[in-house]
């Protein structure tokens, strides 16, 4: 399905046919906000969006899987706390886990429902200053060699949204110093930290390069006229990485 | 009906934003004794009959993999309480 510009001639037409049949699910929770946006991302970049439901028993065939944000179970109990036990999650973790290597993205509250199922170290807390943060955020790419960072150039900066309120991530020291020498911090804050996040973490990866989370809001930000004012397309980057991934390219 | 009080706080080494911010106001009202607040989460887990001691080890065992993130947090008190 060919997107509909939301402001003229910025949707591109895919460059390759083979786009379309990369299918990308994208996970509904209760209390989801960012999964149409997340879903239209997917379709701006040239793929099939797939929606999925947290209670679905199957992954319907997928070939990469985006948990988007929002407020899965109202943040009950702890961010991600609960989601982490919906049974789609199980089939995630496996896949993600298993010899397929599925990629999936975890972006904000996805972020911290992938650390909860233990896909990615460490954990988000408070902001350091109590407060619910919207604006937009540079980011400087320091991997890019993940599913969904490729298509970047290292030490490439990038402007998407930051809107949360329990962004601040932490791990202990050992595991901060492995994720450092392994190069499995993805993405940083360029500038101010915005929530006390150690070492200005914004972004991880796992070990195999297939799981990333980050607290900022790519899909946000692939059209022009839509995301932060310079460009506005800097998130288009995470769809075309794993479109890289899934036709081979990279 | 007996129950299954679970205490969970953050670790210690965890910066606690809220209870800083509570810290900060308790003087406000006159409460200026206080040097710190930490706060914490407390379950009560609701038994239909006796609490076994299988009962017991679920609760623990939910504790620590559901109600607690032991990246960030501890158990610090798993009692029964019959009342």
């Amino acid at each position: 399905m060919t997107e509909t510009p939301l402001i003229g001639g910025a949707v591109q037409t895919p460059v390759d046919s083979r786009l379309a049949g990369a299918r990308i699910g994208v996970v509904t929770f209760p209390g989801t906000l960012d999964d149409r946006d997340a879903a239209r991302a997917v379709r701006v970049s040239g793929a099939t969006a797939v929606e999925l439901w947290h209670g679905d028993s199957s992954l319907s065939d997928v070939d990469a899987v985006i948990i988007p944000g929002g407020f899965s179970y109202g943040d009950y109990l702890r961010a991600g706390a609960i989601s982490r036990f919906a049974p789609l999650m199980g089939k995630i973790v496996d896949a993600a886990t298993s010899n397929a290597k599925l990629p999936v993205l975890g972006i904000c509250n996805g972020f911290q429902i992938l650390t909860e199922a233990h896909l990615l170290p460490g954990s988000m807390i408070k902001n350091d200053h109590l407060l619910f943060l919207c604006r937009d955020q540079v980011l400087r790419v320091e991997n890019n060699t993940s599913s969904w960072t490729n298509a970047y150039a290292l030490g490439e900066e990038i402007t998407v949204p930051l809107k949360n309120q329990d962004g601040q991530y932490i791990a202990d020291e050992k595991t901060l110093d492995a994720l450092e020498a392994e190069g499995r911090v993805a993405f940083r804050y360029v500038g101010s930290n915005p929530n006390g996040s150690r070492r200005d973490i914004a972004g991880i990866t796992n070990a195999a390069g297939n799981v990333v989370g980050l607290m900022p809001h790519p899909e946000h930000a692939v059209e022009h006229g839509y995301g932060p004012a310079h460009t506005g397309t800097d998130g288009r980057g995470f769809f075309t990485s794993v479109l890289n991934t899934l036709l081979g390219d990279k | 009906m007996p129950r299954i009080v679970v205490d969970v706080m953050l670790k210690p080494e965890i910066l606690d934003p809220q209870g800083k911010a509570i810290v900060g106001a308790l003087p406000r009202l006159g409460f200026t004794a206080f040097s710190a607040v930490r706060q914490g989460k407390r379950f009560e887990l609701y038994v239909d009959g006796e609490v076994t001691e299988e009962i017991l080890a679920q609760a623990r065992e939910a504790a620590a993999t559901m109600l607690s993130n032991p990246v960030i947090e501890d158990v610090v008190n798993v009692e029964v309480v019959a009342d």
